[in-house]
C-alpha cells in the first residue's frame, strides 16, 4: 500500500519548524526506518494543516503575584504541619482508644486511628500536589521520540553477533547437538509435573469417593448442626429440617461427609407427592428428604417456599419442585435432587433405608 | 572532590565546572549532599540515570492516572498485606473460637477464620489495615479495568505498545486471581460456598476434572489443605509474578515514551509535558499519598466482608443474596445465565455443557480482550508507530466494539446479581434472568450501532466546526432583510485538535505475484471494509480554503 506522508518525515519536518519558532531549541531528528514504515491503508493526506505549535504559556496567579505565591507556600507547609499532626493524632488514637472486651471498642480504634493515618497521608499528598500545580515552574518541556527499533547499525551488529555466536558454537551446523538438548530441554519439566500428584492422598479414586456418603440403613436423620435425632411425628406439613446423618459430629472428615450427607427434609401432603415408580416406599407419609446439595455446582439448596414447595438455590437460582421429586424447573441445574429413601424405626424415629441411590452434587465426568 | 586531584591517569581531566563544585557547597548540609552524592555514584554510577530520566517529559492529562492509581494501590496492598501475615494463620486445623465476638463463642472453625476474627477484634488497627487491604484490593482490580478501557478507546494499544498491551492485560488477570485467592483466605461461610463454586466448575471439566478437583483440594471437598495452598499463591507466587510484569509494563512505558493526546505543538516525533524533576516526582509522588489516604479515609468509616456475620465455612448453610466480590460478578452471572437442561450423558460420560459453555463464552470474550490489537494491527496493515491518541469518536469501529463489549461484560455483571435484582424490585427471578440473557446477546448489537452512529455523528459536527466555526449567537439582519447567524471561525490551535487524526479505507483486493487472490486477503478485506466502510474524513487546508472563500 502507498506510504504514508502523514507522519514519518513530513511531519517531523513541519514540527521542527515550528519548535523552532516556539522554543528556538529543539530540532526534530528522525530516523530514515522511521518514515518509511508501511501505513498499510492509512489515507496519505498531502493537504495538510501546519501544526500551529505550542501556544503561550498563561501565567498562574502565583507567577504573576508574589502575595499568591506566598498564599499557596503557606497552604503547602500548613498541609505538611497537618500531615505531621495527622501521624501524632494516629499515634495518641493507638494509645487513647485501646481494644477492649466491649466490641464498641473495636470501632472507636479503627476510626481514630484511620482518621490519623488518613490526615498523615492526605497532607502529604495534597502539600506535595499543590507544591507542584502552584509553585513549580509550569513551563512545559519537550522531548523527542526516536524509532522504538534499534538504528541500522546497531541491528546489523546483533545480527552478526548471533552469526558468529552460531558459528562458533555450531548450533545450526551441529543439528545433533542442537536437537538433543531441545529434547532434553522439553524432557526435564516432567518430573516437576508428576510430583503434583501429592497434592491429594495416593490411595484414592476421586469418582469412586464421590459415589457414596455416610447414609447407610437405619442411620437416623438428626438436626444440623445439634445431631439430635427426629420424630416423624414432629415433622408438620408445610415444615423443613436441615439434617445431617447420625454421629456426622464425631467424624474426623466432619465438613467432607457433610458436603455430601447434608439433606432437606420436608413434609407436604402425600396427596400432592408425583411419585415415580420405585420411589413408592421412598417417603413416610409425605415426609421426605433430598440432597441439599446443589446438582449443578454444589452449593447448598436452602431456600424452602413454603407456598410453592419450591427449593431454591442461592447461589445460581436452579429450581427444584419437591412435590415433582425435586425436578429442575428453572435455573442452569440439569438433575434432580437425589432423593434419601427413609422410614421410621420402632422408637419413631425416622431413618434411611439406604445411602443415595446415585452420587449426589455436581456432576463429574466420571458419573453416568 | 580529591579523588579527582590525586587521579594521575592521563585521560582525566579536570573539568573546570567540577573544580567549582566545592565552592556551591558552602554550607555543611550542602557539602553533606555533595559527598554523600559523590558516594554513592563512584560505586554505582548513578548519575548517568539522574542525567537520562531526572528531565525525562511526561504528558498531563486526567486519565494517564487510572494506571497509577493502579500502582499505587498495589503498593498499599503489599505494605497492608505484609502486616497481616505477621497474624494470619493459613491452617484449617480446627479449632474452637473463645475470642470476644460472643455469637461465635464456643463455635468450631479453622485457624484461618479464628486468626482472621483476632486480627478484626482483638489486635489494634487490625480492622483497619485488614479493610485497608480489602478496599485498596477492589480499587486496584477496578483502576486496572478503567485504564484498560483508557487505553482501548483511545488506541494507546498500537504499535510500538501491543506487547505491553499483552502485559498489562495478564496483569489484570493475575489481579482476579490475587482478588479470588485473598478472598478466599479467611475461609469464612462465603468464601466457603465461592470455593464450592469452583470445585463444581473444575468437575465438569471433561475426562480430568474430577481428578484437577481432588488434586486441588487434597482429597475430597473441602479438605484441610485449600488455604494453606492458596496461601502461597496468594503471597508469594502471584505478588512476585505480578511485581515482574509492573516492572516490565514499566520499563516499556520508559522504552515508548507516554503517548499523549493531539494538540498544537504536539506531534508523533514528541512528547510535550513535565519533567520528572521536580514536577512528576511532585505530583506522583503526591498522588501516591493522596490514594493511599482515600483508601485509608474508605476503611476507616465502611465495613468491608464481615466474615464475623457470615461464620465459619460449612458446607450446608447458606445465607440469601449470596454474592461474589464485585470483580468475580460476570464469571458468577455467566453461570447464572444458562438455560437449563444443558447437561449430557454421552456413552457414560457426563458432559456439564452448563458449566462448559460459560467457560468457553468467558475465554472466547477475555482472548479477544488480549489479542484485540494483533488485529486491529493485521486490519489496517499500519505498521507506523502510532504515539497521538485517538479520540474515540476518531475511530468509529473499534469504539463501537469496546461498546458492545462493556455492554456484554455489564450485562454478566448484572447477571450475577439477579437474584438481589429480584428481590429489590419485586420482580420473579426468571422475568429478571430471561431480560438479562436477552440483554448479554441483543445489548451488545445495539450498543454496537448505537455508538458507532454517535462516533460518525460526532465526527461529522467536528467537520462542521472545523470548516464553518461555531454559532456565535450574534443574529445580523441583512440589506436585504435576511437574517443571519454570524458564525465564528475556530482557531488555529482549537482547529488543529479537531483536524489531526488517522483515517483508513477498506483494503482493495489486488491479486498478489503469483496472480491469486487469497483467502486470508478476502478476510482481510471484509475485516476492512468492516472497520472503515463508514467514515468521516478529517478535513483539509484546500476544503477550508474553498470554503472561506465561498463565504467571502
Amino acid at each position: 500500500m502507498a506510504h504514508d506522508d502523514s507522519s514519518g518525515k513530513d511531519l517531523a519536518a513541519t514540527s521542527s519548524g515550528l519548535d523552532g519558532a516556539s522554543t528556538g531549541t529543539a530540532v526534530a531528528t528522525t530516523d530514515a526506518g522511521h518514515a518509511e514504515a508501511d501505513g498499510g491503508l492509512a489515507v496519505i493526506a498531502t493537504d495538510t494543516f501546519a501544526n500551529p505549535g505550542l501556544p503561550a504559556t498563561r501565567h498562574r496567579a502565583t507567577d504573576l503575584d508574589p502575595k499568591k505565591a506566598r498564599t499557596a507556600q503557606r497552604a503547602v507547609y500548613t498541609l505538611f504541619y497537618i500531615s505531621i499532626a495527622g501521624s501524632i493524632f494516629a499515634l495518641a488514637a493507638y494509645m487513647a482508644f485501646p481494644i477492649t472486651d466491649d466490641l464498641a471498642s473495636v470501632r472507636l480504634n479503627s476510626v481514630f486511628l484511620g482518621l490519623g493515618i488518613t490526615l498523615a497521608l492526605m497532607g502529604i499528598g495534597l502539600g506535595a500536589v499543590h507544591w507542584a500545580k502552584s509553585l513549580m515552574s509550569d513551563e512545559e518541556g519537550e522531548d523527542i521520540r526516536h524509532p522504538v527499533r534499534g538504528t541500522e547499525a546497531t541491528r546489523t551488529a546483533a545480527v552478526q553477533i548471533f552469526d558468529e555466536a552460531n558459528k562458533e558454537s555450531g548450533f545450526g551446523r551441529r543439528t545433533l547437538i542442537r536437537n538433543s538438548l531441545i529434547g532434553a530441554l522439553v524432557a526435564f519439566p516432567l518430573p516437576a509435573v508428576i510430583l503434583f500428584r501429592g497434592l491429594a492422598p495416593e490411595y484414592n479414586n476421586p469418582a469412586a469417593l464421590l459415589e457414596t456418603t455416610m447414609w447407610k440403613t437405619g442411620t437416623r436423620l438428626t438436626l444440623d448442626p445439634s445431631g439430635l435425632p427426629v420424630k416423624a411425628a414432629d415433622v408438620t406439613i408445610g415444615s423443613a429440617f436441615h439434617i445431617i446423618p447420625e454421629g456426622l459430629n464425631d467424624t474426623p472428615d466432619r465438613l467432607e461427609q457433610k458436603a455430601k450427607a447434608a439433606v432437606l427434609l420436608m413434609r407436604v401432603n402425600v396427596a400432592d407427592l408425583k411419585i415415580s415408580p420405585g420411589r413408592e416406599t421412598w417417603n413416610y407419609d409425605g415426609i421426605v428428604a433430598y440432597s441439599k446439595i446443589c446438582t449443578h455446582v454444589g452449593c447448598p439448596v436452602a431456600l424452602f417456599e413454603q407456598q410453592t414447595h419450591h427449593l431454591l438455590c442461592p447461589c445460581h437460582q436452579s429450581t427444584f419442585d419437591v412435590n415433582n421429586e425435586c425436578e429442575v424447573i428453572f435455573g442452569p441445574a440439569k438433575r434432580a435432587l437425589p432423593q434419601l429413601p427413609i422410614t421410621v424405626d420402632s422408637e419413631g424415629y425416622l431413618i434411611a433405608q439406604s445411602d443415595f441411590t446415585e452420587p449426589v452434587g455436581p456432576s463429574f465426568w466420571e458419573r453416568s | 572532590m580529591t579523588t579527582i586531584e590525586r587521579s594521575d591517569t592521563p585521560h582525566e581531566v579536570v573539568d573546570p565546572a567540577f573544580a567549582e563544585a566545592p565552592k556551591l557547597a558552602a554550607t555543611p548540609s550542602s557539602r553533606f549532599t555533595a559527598a554523600a552524592a559523590n558516594y554513592i555514584d563512584e560505586r554505582t554510577s548513578i548519575s548517568a540515570v539522574v542525567k537520562e530520566f531526572g528531565r525525562k517529559i511526561f504528558p498531563d492529562h486526567w486519565s494517564f492516572m487510572l494506571g497509577e492509581v493502579a500502582l499505587y494501590s498495589f503498593v498499599v496492598i503489599i505494605l497492608t498485606g505484609t502486616f497481616l501475615t505477621f497474624f494470619f494463620q493459613a491452617s484449617m486445623a480446627p479449632v474452637i473460637y473463645s475470642g470476644p465476638f460472643v455469637p461465635l463463642k464456643g463455635v468450631e472453625m479453622s485457624s484461618a477464620m479464628d486468626s482472621a476474627l483476632k486480627i478484626s477484634f482483638e489486635i489494634r488497627g487490625g480492622l483497619l489495615i485488614r479493610q485497608i487491604h480489602h478496599w485498596a484490593a477492589l480499587l486496584f482490580i477496578a483502576s486496572i479495568g478503567m485504564h484498560m478501557l483508557r487505553i482501548f478507546f483511545t488506541g494507546a494499544f498500537r504499535k510500538p505498545r501491543e506487547l505491553n498491551w499483552t502485559i498489562g492485560f495478564l496483569l489484570f488477570i493475575l489481579a482476579l486471581a490475587e482478588g479470588f485467592t485473598g478472598y478466599s483466605l479467611p475461609d469464612d461461610l462465603l468464601s466457603g460456598n465461592g470455593l464450592r463454586i469452583i470445585d463444581g466448575m473444575v468437575k465438569g471439566i471433561p475426562f480430568v476434572g474430577t481428578w484437577i478437583s481432588y488434586l486441588i483440594f487434597g482429597g475430597e471437598f473441602p479438605g484441610q489443605q485449600i488455604v494453606g495452598r492458596l496461601y502461597t499463591l496468594h503471597i508469594l507466587l502471584l505478588p512476585a509474578i505480578i511485581v515482574a510484569m509492573i516492572a516490565l509494563h514499566l520499563v516499556f512505558v520508559v522504552v515508548h515514551k507516554h503517548t499523549q493526546y493531539a494538540g498544537p505543538g504536539k506531534s508523533n516525533e514528541n512528547v510535550i509535558g513535565y519533567p520528572v524533576l521536580p514536577v512528576y516526582a511532585a505530583k506522583a509522588g503526591g498522588f501516591f499519598f493522596i490514594v493511599f489516604g482515600v483508601i485509608a479515609l474508605i476503611a476507616s468509616f465502611f465495613q468491608i466482608n464481615p466474615i464475623w456475620n457470615y461464620g465459619p465455612y460449612d458446607p450446608s448453610p447458606v445465607s440469601a443474596g449470596t454474592q461474589p466480590d464485585w470483580y468475580i460478578g460476570f464469571a458468577d452471572g455467566a453461570l447464572r445465565l444458562i438455560p437449563p437442561g444443558l447437561e449430557s450423558v454421552i456413552w457414560g460420560h457426563t458432559y456439564s455443557w452448563n458449566i462448559l459453555i460459560p467457560i468457553v463464552v468467558l475465554g472466547l470474550f477475555i482472548s479477544i480482550v488480549a489479542l484485540y490489537p494483533l488485529v486491529e494491527g493485521w486490519v489496517t496493515g499500519d505498521k507506523r508507530e502510532h504515539h497521538i491518541l485517538d479520540r474515540p469518536r476518531n475511530a468509529p469501529t473499534r469504539t463501537a466494539i469496546g461498546a458492545a463489549g462493556v455492554t456484554f461484560y455489564a450485562a454478566l455483571w448484572a447477571a450475577a446479581s439477579s437474584d438481589l435484582i429480584a428481590t429489590h424490585f419485586q420482580l420473579s427471578i426468571e422475568a429478571v434472568i430471561h431480560t438479562i440473557q436477552a440483554t448479554a446477546i441483543l445489548g451488545p448489537i445495539i450498543a454496537y450501532f448505537i455508538a458507532k452512529r454517535v462516533c460518525l455523528a460526532l465526527q461529522k459536527k467536528d467537520r462542521e466546526i472545523a470548516l464553518h466555526g461555531f454559532e456565535s449567537g450574534r443574529i445580523v439582519r441583512l440589506p436585504g432583510g435576511e437574517y443571519i447567524e454570524v458564525h465564528q471561525q475556530v482557531d488555529d490551535y482549537e482547529r488543529w485538535r479537531l483536524v489531526t487524526f488517522n483515517e483508513y479505507k477498506p483494503l482493495m483486493i489486488r491479486p498478489n505475484a503469483k496472480g491469486k487472490i487469497t483467502q486470508t486477503q478476502r478476510l482481510r478485506a471484509r475485516m476492512s471494509r468492516w472497520f472503515f466502510e463508514d467514515r468521516i474524513a478529517p478535513v483539509t487546508k484546500t476544503e477550508l480554503e474553498r470554503q472561506s472563500h465561498d463565504h467571502h
